[in-house]
C-alpha cells in the first residue's frame, strides 16, 4: 500500500501551510535584534510606515495585547529586553511580500547594548544541576559506587566528546497564515507537529477560550521537532492580522528560521567506562554539559540513555546546564539519545579497543535483563538480536580489528558499529470513526509530518475494522477533531493508533454506524515497564589520507521495534533518520557567533544536510518482535531511533579506517587531516 | 512592469513587481503552489521548474526576467489523470515523506534526464555516460531532501528512467 495522499503531493495539489488561498491576505515581515544582549531605547519606524503598501508597524513601543502568561519566547513586542541576538523586536505589514521586506529592512532599531555570554565551555562558572531534564526525568541518578568500580577495573576509559549546535532545517520553512472573524475568533493555517496543542497555546498566548481558535494544518514540510511547540511566526501571524485588520501570512526564511525556530543544543560529555577483563562493565559514568536561554530553561535529557543501556554495578549520570544570552534550544530527532548515544557509543567502541574486544561483543556481554537504573523490567529487548543480525548481514566477522591498516590507494577504510536506542511512550487521545456513504471515516487531530500518519492511520483503522484499507478514509490534521497529542518523542502512532482502534472497535460493538475512543483511562493504567526500541547500526568508511574526507559507501541498521505496522513507510522512517544521522557524523554544524551573539551559517549553503551524492546506500531492517505491553497495534515508535548511533557508528568507523579518535563533530576534512 | 509567459501552456499576461521572483509570481499571484520555497537563495533545488525546458531554480528568477518564456511546473508533468513516468514511480518507490522537496525533485528529474553530456562522476568524458545511480545522485543533488529519501528517489528515477 503506498502512501495515501501520494498523489496530491507528487502533482504539487497538497497545501502546506503559506498556501491556503486565503482572500486579501496580507504579508508580515519581522526585524531581528542585531544584538545579543541589551535595551531597546527606540524603534524607529517613521520611515517605514511612508513605504509604498504598508499596513502596520509593530513593536515594543505599542506592545501590543498578549497574555500575561504567554510562553516568553512567543510573548512578543511585551518587553524592551533583547534576550538574542535574531529575536524578532518588531515586524512590518503591508499588502505584498516585496513591500513587507521592504519596509522591515527600513526600520531602525536603537539599542542600549550589554555584554553578552554566548559560549558554552566546560569550565563555564555558571553551571547548575537543573531540577529535571525533559521530559521529566530526573537530572542526576547515582547507583553503586563509581569511583571503586573504576579503581577495580582491567581497563577503563575516561574520555570527552562534543556535538555541537544543530538545526533541524525541515524544508519547509516554518509558515502561518492568520484570520480573524468578526466574532474574534482565530483560525491560523500553521506548520505544526500537533494541531491541538498549537491551538491551545496560540489560544493561551492570547487569553482566548480554546473553542475560539482554530488550528489547521493537512500538509507539513518536515519537523524532526522544530515545529513540535509553537513557534513565534505563529504568534506574530495572529499579531499582525489583527493589527492591520486583514488575513495575514508570514513564511519564515531560511536565515529566520536558524534564529527563532529553535536548536539542538551543544554538549560536552564526559564519559568514564571501567570493565574487567572479561568485558563486563564495572562502572559507568556520563555527565553531560549544555545550553539553554535566559528566557526558558530548556535542559536536554542527554545523559538518560546510559540509564537503559548496559548492565553495571555502579552507574552515575548527571546533566549539568547554563544559561546564555542566546535562543532557547529546542527539539531535535532524538533529543537526549541521539547526542547522548553518540558519546556513550563512541567511548563503549573505546572501551573495546582498550579491551582488545570485539565491540559487537562487548555490547553482547553487557546487555541488561532489567533497566539499569531502577530496575524496571523491559517489556521487550532485542538489542542482542539486533547485534547478531546486523554482524550478519555486514559481514562484521571477516573485519580485521587492527585500525588504520586498510588501504585502497589514498583511501582508508574502515568499520564501525554502535548500538540504537529510544524510549516507546504513548499518550491519551481522542478519535471518532463513523460511516459515511458506505466506507469508514476515522477522524483525530494527528499531524503527518512526512512520517506517514494517514497511512498508517488508515492500515490501523482497516485492520481493527476488518474491512480492506480503500474503504477508510482518515482526516487528520485541524484541531477541531478529537484531540490529540504532538507527532513528537515517535509516540503519534502509538498514541493516535490506540485511540483510533478503540473507536473502531466501539463503533463494531455499538449500532456499526459510530464509535468514539477516549484513552486517557487506558493510558493511565499502563503497568510500569521499561519500553524502549533498540537497534544496531553498521557503517563502512573511506577515508581520504589527502583530503581528509569521509564517505560512507555503506550503513546498515537493524531494529527491534515492535509490530511494524507499515514496512515501506517504516523503512523510509528508519533511512531518513540514518541519513540525518550521516550529517550529524559528517558536516551539520551551527557555529555560535562569540563576537556579536546569534548564529554563523544561517543557510543551507553553509549549514550542510545531506545531498544525494552523499548517501548512496543505506539499508534498515527490522526484527519480528512481539510485544503485548504496548499499545494495539503492539508497535514501538520509529521517527527517531534511526538517526540514534549513526554519527557513534560513523566515527568509530573513521577510528578503524585511520587510527585516529576524532571526539568532537562533524567529522571534518581539517579535523581529521590534523592528525595525518 | 506588464510581462507574458505561458505556464503548463497556459498563457499570462500580469504587471509584477520589478523585485517579484518567478517563485512568488507562480505561488503568490498564479495560485500555483507546486513550486516549494525551501531557502530563497538557490540552495535548496524545491523551487524548481522548466523555463524553456531547462530546469532552473524559480527563486533565482526576477519575474520580469522570464517574460516571454514557457514555464512548466509539477502541476504541468502530468497529462490530464495520467502520472508522469517520474510522479508514479515516486509514488511506487516511496521517494518522499513530507513531500516538500517532492515537486523540485520530479521538476528536476525530468530536465535531468535530457541532458546530455558527462558530470563530474563520469569516466569517460568522450561518451554519452550511462545513467548509473552515480550519475542520478551527482545530477540530483541540486534537490536537497531532509527526510532523506535519496535511496528512494534514485531508485524512482533509475526505474522512470527511459
Ligand atoms: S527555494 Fe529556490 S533553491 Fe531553495
Ligand atoms: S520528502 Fe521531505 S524533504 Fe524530501
Amino acid at each position: 500500500m503506498n502512501r495515501v495522499e501520494g498523489r496530491v503531493k507528487v502533482t504539487g495539489l497538497a497545501t502546506y501551510a503559506a498556501e491556503y488561498p486565503v482572500e486579501a491576505v496580507a504579508y508580515a515581515y519581522p526585524v531581528q535584534s542585531l544584538v545579543a544582549k541589551g535595551r531597546i531605547v527606540r524603534v524607529h519606524d517613521a520611515e517605514a510606515r511612508e513605504m509604498p503598501g504598508v499596513l502596520a508597524v509593530l513593536s515594543c513601543e505599542d506592545p501590543p495585547r498578549l497574555a500575561e502568561d504567554a510562553d516568553a519566547e512567543l510573548a512578543l513586542f511585551q518587553s524592551r529586553d533583547v534576550a538574542y541576538r535574531g529575536q524578532i523586536v518588531a515586524a512590518v505589514v503591508a499588502g505584498t511580500y516585496e513591500n513587507a521586506r521592504a519596509a522591515a529592512a527600513a526600520v531602525r532599531v536603537e539599542y542600549d547594548p550589554d555584554d553578552h555570554d554566548v559560549a558554552l565551555r566546560s569550565d563555564h562558572p555558571g553551571f547548575y544541576r537543573p531540577d529535571v531534564v525533559n521530559p521529566d526525568y530526573p537530572s542526576d541518578t547515582v547507583k553503586g559506587d563509581v569511583e571503586a568500580g573504576l579503581a577495580g577495573a582491567a581497563a577503563s576509559v575516561d574520555v570527552t566528546y562534543s556535538t555541537p549546535v544543530l538545526h533541524n532545517n525541515p524544508m519547509e520553512p516554518h509558515a502561518a497564515v492568520a484570520v480573524w472573524d468578526p466574532e474574534g475568533r482565530l483560525l491560523v493555517y500553521d506548520s505544526t507537529q500537533g494541531a491541538s496543542p498549537d491551538r491551545d497555546t496560540i489560544a493561551q498566548t492570547f487569553g482566548l477560550p480554546r473553542e475560539d481558535v482554530r488550528v489547521v494544518s493537512r500538509h507539513v514540510g518536515g519537523g524532526f521537532g522544530a515545529k513540535g511547540s509553537t513557534r513565534p511566526h505563529a504568534v506574530l501571524a495572529a499579531l499582525a492580522a489583527r493589527a492591520a485588520g486583514r488575513p495575514v501570512k508570514i513564511a519564515l526564511t531560511r536565515q529566520q528560521m536558524f534564529d527563532v525556530t529553535g536548536y539542538r543544543t551543544p554538549t560536552i560529555q564526559r564519559l568514564r567506562l571501567g570493565a574487567d577483563a572479561g568485558g563486563r562493565l564495572t562502572a559507568v559514568e556520563h555527565v553531560a554539559y549544555e545550553q539553554s536561554s535566559t528566557l526558558v530553561e530548556f535542559a536536554e535529557q542527554t545523559a538518560t540513555p546510559a540509564r537503559v543501556m548496559y548492565a553495571t554495578p555502579a552507574l552515575r549520570t548527571a546533566h549539568r546546564l547554563v544559561r546564555l544570552d542566546v535562543a532557547t534550544p529546542s527539539w531535535m530527532r532524538a533529543p537526549g539519545e541521539c547526542p547522548g548515544m553518540y558519546a556513550l557509543e563512541s567511548a563503549m567502541d573505546e572501551l573495546a579497543c582498550a579491551l582488545g574486544m570485539d565491540p559487537v561483543e562487548l555490547r553482547v556481554v553487557n546487555d541488561a535483563d532489567a533497566e539499569p537504573e531502577g530496575g524496571l523490567p523491559f517489556s521487550s529487548r532485542n538489542l542482542v538480536m539486533c547485534l547478531r543480525e546486523g554482524a550478519r548481514r555486514f559481514g562484521w566477522r571477516h573485519r580485521d580489528p587492527e585500525p588504520g591498516v586498510r588501504r585502497e590507494g589514498e583511501w582508508l577504510v574502515g568499520t564501525g558499529v554502535a548500538a540504537s536506542t529510544y524510549p516507546a511512550r504513548r499518550r491519551p487521545a481522542r478519535a471518532f470513526a463513523f460511516v459515511r456513504d458506505g466506507d469508514y471515516v476515522v477522524q483525530v487531530a494527528a499531524a503527518d509530518i512526512g512520517t506517514g500518519a494517514r497511512t498508517a492511520l488508515v492500515r490501523i483503522a482497516a485492520d481493527a475494522l476488518g474491512v480492506p484499507p480503500d474503504q477508510v478514509h482518515v482526516e487528520l490534521g485541524d484541531s477541531d477533531l478529537p484531540e490529540a497529542p504532538v507527532a513528537g518523542g515517535s509516540m503519534g502512532t502509538a498514541s493516535w493508533g490506540s485511540a483510533v482502534v478503540r473507536a473502531c472497535e466501539e463503533l463494531k460493538r455499538g449500532d456499526g454506524k459510530e464509535g468514539r475512543a477516549d484513552t486517557t483511562d487506558e493510558v493511565g493504567n499502563d503497568a510500569r515497564l521499561a519500553r524502549h526500541a533498540f537497534g544496531a547500526q553498521f557503517a563502512e568508511v573511506r577515508v581520504s589520507s589527502v583530503t581528509g574526507e569521509v564517505r560512507v559507501p555503506r550503513l546498515l541498521g537493524v531494529f527491534a521495534a515492535g509490530r511494524i505496522v507499515d514496512p515501506q513507510l517504516a523503512r523510509s522512517q528508519f533511512i531518513g533518520g540514518m541519513t540525518m544521522g550521516l550529517g550529524m557524523a559528517l558536516m551539520e554544524e551551527t557555529l555560535t557567533d562569540e563576537e556579536f551573539g546569534g548564529f554563523l551559517r544561517r543557510d543551507l549553503a553553509q549549514y550542510h544536510v545531506p545531498a544525494c551524492a552523499d548517501v548512496p546506500h543505506v539499508e534498515a531492517v527490522w526484527l519480528d518482535e512481539q510485544d503485548g505491553e504496548l499499545n494495539p497495534m503492539g508497535s514501538k515508535g520509529i521517527g527517531e531511533i534511526g538517526i540514534v548511533g549513526t554519527a557513534a557508528a560513523i566515527g568509530n568507523a573513521v577510528h578503524h579506517a585511520t587510527g585516529h579518535r576524532v571526539r568532537d563533530l562533524p567529522l571534518t576534512p581539517v579535523k581529521i587531516l590534523s592528525r595525518f | 512592469m506588464d510581462i507574458t509567459l505561458k505556464v503548463n501552456g497556459t498563457p499570462h499576461a500580469v504587471d509584477v513587481d520589478p523585485r517579484m521572483s518567478l517563485l512568488d509570481l507562480l505561488r503568490e499571484r498564479l495560485g500555483l503552489i507546486g513550486a516549494k520555497k525551501g531557502c530563497d537563495h538557490g540552495q535548496c533545488g524545491a523551487c524548481t521548474v522548466l523555463i524553456d525546458g531547462r530546469r532552473a531554480n524559480a527563486c533565482l528568477a526576477l519575474a520580469v526576467a522570464v517574460d516571454g518564456s514557457e514555464v512548466t511546473t509539477v502541476e504541468g508533468l502530468a497529462k490530464g489523470d495520467d502520472l508522469h513516468p517520474l510522479q508514479a514511480a515516486f509514488i511506487e518507490h516511496d521517494a518522499f515523506q513530507c513531500g516538500y522537496c517532492t515537486p523540485g525533485q520530479l521538476c528536476s528529474a525530468v530536465a535531468m534526464l535530457g541532458e546530455p553530456g558527462p558530470s563530474a562522476v563520469t569516466d569517460d568524458l568522450a561518451l554519452d555516460p550511462e545513467l548509473t545511480p552515480e550519475e542520478i545522485r551527482e545530477r540530483m543533488s541540486g534537490n536537497l531532501c531532509r527526510c532523506g529519501a535519496y535511496v528512494n528517489i534514485v531508485k524512482a528515477i533509475a526505474e522512470a528512467a527511459p
